[in-house]
């Protein structure tokens, strides 16, 4: 069957089964590779995308679910005036390692934002906690996200140096 | 402060360079394997059986083969007409790649569809029908061991029991007569569960065999790519693919922890599908099958014992295990040690004698082991040496961290040998453990402690000083398929001064492309943004045994330097002809020749570059490029203080990491920044198996948390805010004095919050839970005692 999405903006009339799941549907129909496959329970939110604005793991959500609706995926992060703050923040705190779990995370984050644009770090590690990461022990994906929310407030934009005991 | 030798510009080591490959990643573009999308690709899923142990009746495809888009169903049977059935693993035991009459664990292999798309291959995969006669599995080493448990490996011709092999190391006389006849002797019994490394991204493949040219390209998730070249060579060569036809791939890979070392089936069939049909075949698998069908790490089974004096002089240790391997030994274990480096379990103590020995067997579980982020069987180890060092600072009513410090082998003692034969490189454990002290008010917590003590509240404080082995590894020692455990750089210098640098090993997220390139920019003064790094094609790297236990700085890192060191002693040719001075009338700073005593006459390493290509000394070779394999003299020894305070509440048996301060020494640092990224993301993995972690089995062998709800990976709320620090004692045969430190916060985290833990609930008379330490565990220890 067909459905219309709009995805990063751009608008596609996509040909799909009852059955494809979204995140097939981004990655294998639309080509859209940066959003990945982690678990098959929605519990690692490695396919984390925003549907009409709100943070989803796509690998739960039918295709047909997304008809008429807006994705963003984290190929659709970036402007012409450069990287967004979060993606930014990722890079410049050393919040990532293999990068597998990153545009999830950043989604994630992306929405957590924008609810609370001022979080505690308690307040992070919660609205992340829906998202899982191998590697990084999540300090630096806090101070990612710190920095981020600094950056879109505006504010003076905390130290990256990494801080030893 | 680290000391830095190069300006920022330069970035050579000690700079906290922000990663070169993050580019990519946070703009969705890391190219992972089931990225790829190959014209005319087949994918291929895998049925799977239901059973722990049985005989397989019949396979019925009838059904699955009217499947839209299903091409074809392989089964053993089909395998074994070109002996294809069964492979090898890597530890001289055989594994089965499809099942032609037994299948041996849950969630095995049985039979592999290949479709068009992605959903017709499960369409396929739920459409074919097994007959079963499923039989009663050995779940139970212990058991597997008692001569009257059925033979499970009746394959092997004359096999009469469960057992796979027996190890043992050091002096069993001396150490019994020690145990004999010490004032002190403690004793313990504890299980280090079966746990799954669980890297985000699965494992998976995409075969691509061209006919026409008879060569394959293999597409995986793969930690050591040279190495599975070589491994299909050997397997596949009868059948015409010789090892130059053969191009093995690894693309970005989404973590490994050991879990992407070994060879899976669903590999051999995808390549064996691909040879037979000419087309590319894509196999992923699910988190499900990821966890109940991959290799397994840990599941030991160790008794150990401490020897000392009433006023706390460590004298022996002596150590029995039973390793658990599941139904073949498929260890991802590149020493000549069945038990890897378990021996490094003498631990950071002044002491000469130690025994111990292991045996391993058989069961119905998936086969394995793999280190989950640790250099083979360390944490196995480390766990049982730093728990019994405080059960025999308690015996002996001493302060563990004060026995600690007064057992500690000393700085001035290395190289120091230990009881079980390792070179101990160098280390201060006393500076590492007094600046956890200092960082954390040890004295101060222990205060608070006895008064929460005495109104009845649960808080504790645990130790755990750990040593490290890694960098696999000295030949002697250590090997793959024979191929000796060296490692590679080249490096490629341009005419205009940047490089290109290739590696034989493989980032999974280590950071290599930045890491790599500030040793060569520490060499030649060349700037780190201008020297890319590559790894992870056969066709273009040089020959390496890959990225695993904390191998990487240790042996390619130390390669980078030597290879670097060689083009310097090029370019300090060229200089001098450039200058029309001799060579020693030079000196070198990074980035630049200059003749001694006039700075002003100087040359810069992109001049000399330049002129290797335009205008070299007559009779020198043109160009600018080295490469080096650098088999290691020696392991090297990073070690590690942890100290963990952790809150337990009385009434739920929840429990709170407050604070976790790691003080690690992994020699001279490199990257700070990634160093400290490194030791964040091996403490979680550190938290997960000391309070989440389990594969957990009933009798029947099913598995009963084989899936991403239930298998506990720690989340951003588990994981407490770590913090860091680090001493520094540089490895004295490491070209740039570097150890590697991927892995040792995996390694000494657990027992500290595993002694935390039991600290917090000591008055209470209970001295040991087995990890991971759960809030129920406690709550029925408590309430044990009488305490709730």
């Amino acid at each position: 069957m067909k459905i219309n999405v709009t995805v990063n903006g751009t608008a596609h009339e996509v040909e799909v089964e009852a059955r494809t799941l979204l995140v097939h549907m981004i990655r294998e129909i639309l080509n859209l590779t940066g959003t990945h496959i982690g678990c098959d329970t929605s519990s690692c939110g490695a396919c984390t995308i925003l549907l009409n604005g709100k943070s989803v793991k796509s690998c739960t959500v039918l295709a047909v679910q997304a008809n008429g609706k807006s994705i963003t995926t984290i190929e659709g992060l970036a402007t012409a005036e450069g990287l967004h703050p979060l993606q930014e923040g990722f890079k410049e705190n050393h919040g990532l390692h293999c990068g597998f779990c990153t545009p999830g995370m950043i989604l994630r984050a992306s929405e957590l934002l924008a609810n609370n644009p001022n979080p505690t770090e308690e307040q992070i590690r919660w609205g992340i906690s829906g998202n899982l990461c191998r590697c990084t022990g999540y300090n630096n994906i806090v101070k990612s996200i710190q920095y981020a929310a600094a950056k879109m407030r505006g504010d003076a934009l905390p130290s990256t140096e990494p801080v030893f005991v | 402060m680290i000391q830095c030798k190069t300006s920022k510009a330069i970035g050579g080591m000690g700079h906290s360079l922000k990663r070169k490959e993050d580019v990519r990643f946070i703009q969705g573009a890391g190219h992972y394997v089931d990225d790829i999308k190959l014209d005319g690709m087949l994918y291929m899923d895998i049925v799977r059986s239901p059973y722990a142990y049985a005989k397989i009746k019949n396979i019925d495809i009838s059904e699955a083969m009217k499947v839209p888009g299903v091409a074809a169903v392989v089964t053993g049977k089909d395998l074994e007409k070109y002996n294809l059935h069964w492979m090898p693993t890597l530890m001289s035991d055989t594994q089965m790649v499809l099942p032609t009459d037994t299948v041996m664990y849950q969630a095995q292999e049985v039979a592999a569809v290949i479709a068009t798309s992605r959903y017709a291959a499960r369409d396929g995969r739920e459409a074919v029908k097994v007959e079963y006669e499923p039989m009663k599995p050995i779940m139970d080493p212990y058991k597997s061991m008692d001569p009257s448990s059925p033979v499970l490996r009746t394959d092997k011709p004359g096999k009469s029991d469960n057992h796979i092999w027996h190890w043992e190391v050091g002096d069993k006389a001396k150490t019994d007569e020690v145990f004999k006849k010490a004032e002190v002797v403690v004793e313990q019994h504890m299980h280090i569960p079966r746990i799954h490394v669980a890297s985000i991204e699965t494992c998976g493949c995409v075969a691509d065999y061209d006919k026409i040219n008879n060569h394959l390209t293999m597409y995986m998730t793969t930690q050591a790519p040279h190495a599975i070249r070589t491994v299909i060579a050997l397997v596949a060569g009868h059948v015409g693919l010789t090892e130059e036809k053969i191009r093995v791939v690894s693309p970005d890979i989404g973590g490994g922890f050991g879990g992407k070392v070994p060879v899976y089936p669903g590999y051999v069939i995808a390549i064996a599908v691909s040879f037979l049909t000419g087309k590319p075949v894509k196999w992923i698998e699910d988190r499900s099958e990821n966890l109940q069908a991959d290799s397994f790490a840990r599941d030991y089974h160790i008794t150990v014992e401490m020897a000392g004096t009433k006023a706390g002089k460590i004298q022996a240790t002596r150590f029995k295990v039973l390793a658990d391997h599941g139904y073949t030994d498929a260890s991802a274990n590149p020493s000549k040690f069945h038990t890897g480096l378990f021996s490094i379990g003498t631990g950071s103590y002044d002491y000469d004698t130690a025994f111990m020995e292991a045996d391993a067997v058989y069961t119905n579980k998936p086969p394995g082991g793999v280190a989950y982020r640790c250099s083979f069987r360390v944490t196995e180890a480390v766990q049982a040496i730093e728990r019994i060092t405080d059960l025999f600072a308690l015996k002996v009513g001493k302060d563990p961290a004060q026995l600690r410090m007064e057992n500690f082998i000393k700085k001035e003692d290395f190289p120091w040998k230990s009881p079980t034969g390792w070179t101990y490189d160098s280390g201060d454990y006393h500076a590492g453990l007094k600046k956890a002290m200092e960082a954390i008010g040890y004295d101060s917590l222990r205060k608070e402690q006895a008064e929460k003590r005495a109104k009845g509240e649960l808080m504790g404080i645990g130790i755990s000083t750990f040593t490290e082995i890694v960098g696999a590894g000295p030949s002697k020692d250590f090997d793959i398929l024979g191929i000796k455990m060296f490692d590679s750089a080249e490096i490629r210098v341009h005419p205009t001064g940047k490089a290109i640098a290739r590696f034989g090993t493989k980032s999974q997220g280590q950071g290599h492309e930045t890491t790599y390139a500030q040793i060569i920019a520490e060499e030649l003064g060349i700037p780190a943004e201008n020297i890319h790094v590559e790894e992870g094609d056969t066709d273009t790297a040089p020959y390496g045994l890959g990225t695993y236990a904390s191998r990487s700085t240790p042996t390619a890192g130390a390669a980078a330097a030597v290879a670097a060191r060689k083009l310097r002693d090029k370019a300090r040719k060229i200089a001098a002809y450039l200058l029309e001075v001799s060579e020693e009338d030079l000196e070198w700073e990074p980035g630049k020749f200059s003749v001694k005593g006039a700075p002003e006459k100087a040359k810069t390493i992109q001049e000399i570059v330049f002129a290797a290509y335009t205008n070299h000394p007559q009779g020198m070779e043109a160009g600018f490029e080295a490469t080096h394999y650098y088999d290691p003299p020696n392991l090297t020894f990073p070690s590690g203080a942890y100290i963990c305070v952790v809150d337990i509440d009385k009434e739920t048996g929840q429990i709170k990491v407050r604070r976790f301060v790691a003080i690690d020494d992994c020699g001279h640092i490199i990257n700070p920044m990634i160093v400290q990224g490194q030791v964040h993301g091996g403490l979680t993995q550190g938290i997960a198996p000391a309070m989440y972690e389990e594969l957990i089995y009933d009798e029947d062998g099913n598995i009963l948390n084989g899936t991403f709800m239930d298998y506990l990976v720690p989340t951003a709320v588990e994981s407490p805010h770590w913090e860091t620090g680090h001493v520094v004692t540089p490895s004295p045969h490491h070209p740039i004095g570097a150890k590697g430190v991927g892995e040792s916060p995996t390694v000494g985290a657990p027992p500290a919050i595993a002694n935390a833990i039991m600290d917090a609930l000591s008055p209470y008379g209970i001295h040991h839970i087995d990890i991971p330490i759960t809030p129920f565990k406690v709550w029925k220890a408590l309430k044990e005692k009488g305490v709730i």
